[in-house]
């Protein structure tokens, strides 16, 4: 009986110890800058290796080149004086030293400086507290810093993707780091869960739940689990997007006949219809300030993107290449549309220059969905189907950085990208 | 333990004996007809306690809606590629169904409209929406009250059939009937 437990009690854990994503970078950019990043001085007694992790998520990003540091004795601190025509003999660009010291309060204090080697100066260093649990946040923090001062624009490190991952009949809803790194499951289902959106603040999701033989839209508190039923009309339920201010949600109702757009409360109350077609209108989207959402609808007779006023209006046709354009995103400084094309029979991710209309198709994948841009706009996050698995990949804005992210032993689907962690 | 299990098979044994369907007639019953051979010595007189009757035929059991010999319990309607109507061969099962629910108004239907894997996941959901609809109307020409019916669509997330090709996605284009008490 009691090997029945353990076997039992294995199954149950089971499941998450394949569940990591497994991360394989598929292109890069064409200019990468060289950075040496020498291992923390002490950074041993901390269960995984920050600089490791500080190196690879700048290498993932496309825009970096990590450089093999060779030991140093004594070890490197960010406090060491910089023999700066040697950094510049090993082609570093930049470099970052830093040092780790446990506190008496069992906690442990992490410094780094980072340097300009080409100019010879120092661009900035922090210094954190964290326990043996934060070190990988810990270490997205300093590449978040390292990727603002070298680019300047806002890193994504420290923020995290939500995605679907169904293993035989098993349908869970699952939070991970931007690395695919620390997932948990904040939904376990038997039944399917699709098109999870994060709120604006980073704190819920609202997502789309077949547990009741249809789908009905959920918002989730990830800190305590809480849910509770936003749109459960008779008919179907689906397509969530928040408003910028996250008060409000755009859903795509049946209740009225058809698949029509509706604002509602995103406790459930105030329901508003939005659009009135004939036709199909569904995956509505808010622009980033909040007065336009763009929405799919086959009113022309074929699927494509259109935009309208969030109070409603006339919507106005965006997208006129092709017969199937769907699953409109819409990038944070709202100048690009990232959307799915079907070219040919391939279904790939687009990319629309709003002002310019100039479009540039992004994959050369065939069976792309759900795009989702990084809230810095940089990468956009897909599910994709490799080998008759489904996976999420990333491809950057310019289509040059290419990232592939897979789980063991099951398919990945509805990835999106959550905002800036405040 | 082993007395609780005694007991529990003592009480199914009960249950079995006061439930005896009707239709087994007489089984091991010895035959009483005036004229025949006197029972032996040790025969007891038999009295039979009243049976009440399961009709499992009668319209409104589930059995009806699920025995594979009724035409009820064909629950699914086939659609063409890029099509939405509902195509004349299965008018025949729409009526039947349409008729069960004439004659059961507490009966309720779910109507789950589905379609094959390709392309978005939402407008699919919208596409099997546009099939469950038109099951629906069909049904409600039939004089189906609408508040017997509701239409949905799990659009591409549960397919019949896992294949990823013509023959699997033809299966997957599709809507299903289901009864209250099934949903």
């Amino acid at each position: 009986m009691r090997l029945l437990i353990a076997a039992l009690l294995f199954l149950a854990a089971a499941p998450s110890a394949f569940a990591q994503l497994s991360i394989e970078i598929t292109g890069a950019g064409a200019q990468r800058l060289p950075i040496a990043i020498a291992p923390f001085a002490g950074e041993g007694a901390l269960p995984a290796g920050i600089s490791t992790i500080v190196r690879a998520d700048l290498e993932r990003s496309g825009l970096f080149r990590g450089i093999e540091v060779p030991p140093h004795n004594p070890a490197l601190t960010e406090s060491s004086s910089v023999n700066f025509p040697e950094w510049k003999s090993r082609l570093a660009d930049a470099l970052v030293l830093g040092s780790v010291a446990a506190r008496s309060d069992g906690r442990y204090e992490v410094r780094f400086r980072l340097f300009d080697v080409v100019k010879q100066t120092q661009l900035g260093g922090v210094a954190y507290t964290l326990t043996p649990q934060q070190v990988r946040a810990t270490a997205h923090r300093i590449a978040d810093y390292v990727y603002e001062k070298l680019t300047g624009e806002k890193g994504v490190f420290s923020t995290r993707i939500a995605y679907v991952v169904k293993r035989g009949t098993r349908f869970e809803l699952q939070i991970a780091d931007a690395d695919g790194a620390g997932e948990e499951t904040a939904l376990a289902s038997f039944e399917p869960i699709i098109s999870p959106a994060w709120s604006p603040d980073g704190k819920r999701l609202a997502y789309v739940s077949f547990e009741n033989k249809k789908p009905v839209v959920y918002v989730h508190s990830l800190l305590d689990g809480k849910r509770h039923v936003a749109a459960n009309f008779k008919g179907s339920n689906s397509a969530p997007a928040w408003s910028p201010d996250g008060s409000k949600l755009a859903v795509a109702l049946s209740r009225d006949g058809g698949s029509q757009l509706f604002l509602i409360n995103a406790d459930g109350s105030g329901l508003q219809r939005l659009s009135n077609s004939s036709g199909i209108d569904t995956e509505p989207v808010f622009s980033p300030d909040g007065s336009s959402i763009y929405f799919t609808s086959d009113r022309g007779g074929s699927p494509q993107i259109y935009r309208m006023p969030a109070r409603g209006g006339e919507p106005q046709r965006v997208t006129f290449e092709g017969s199937y354009n769907v699953s409109p995103r819409i990038s944070r400084d709202g100048k690009n549309l990232a959307y799915i094309a079907r070219n040919g029979g391939k279904f790939q991710v687009a990319l629309l220059d709003l002002a310019s209309r100039q479009v540039l198709t992004l994959t050369d994948s065939d069976k792309d969905e759900s795009p989702s841009f990084a809230p810095n706009g940089r990468m956009i996050l897909l599910a994709t189907v490799i080998g008759g698995r489904g996976v999420l990949s990333a491809v950057s804005a310019d289509g040059r950085v290419k990232q592939r992210l897979s789980v063991a032993a099951g398919d990945v689907r509805e990835p999106a990208w959550g905002p800036f962690i405040q | 333990m082993r007395n609780v299990w005694i007991a529990a098979v003592f009480v199914a044994v009960l249950a079995g004996c006061a439930s005896t369907p009707e239709e087994q007639e007489g089984a091991g019953v010895e035959d009483r007809k005036p004229g025949a051979k006197p029972p032996g010595a040790q025969t007891q007189p038999i009295t039979q306690p009243p049976v009440a009757a399961v009709d499992l035929t009668k319209p409104g059991s589930r059995s009806m809606l699920t025995d594979p010999s009724s035409p009820l319990s064909k629950r699914s309607i086939y659609f063409d590629y890029d099509r939405y109507d509902v195509k004349e061969e299965y008018r025949p099962l729409v009526e039947l169904h349409a008729r069960y629910l004439r004659d059961n108004k507490q009966m309720k239907m779910l109507i789950q409209g589905n379609t094959d894997e390709r392309g978005s996941r939402e407008y699919n959901l919208a596409l099997g929406q546009r099939r469950s609809e038109a099951i629906k109307r069909m049904m409600m020409l039939m004089g189906v009250s609408e508040s017997q019916l509701e239409a949905v669509s799990l659009g591409e997330e549960k397919p019949k059939a896992e294949g990823h090709d013509e023959a699997a996605w033809a299966q997957n284009r599709r809507g299903d009937l289901l009864y209250s008490g099934e949903f």
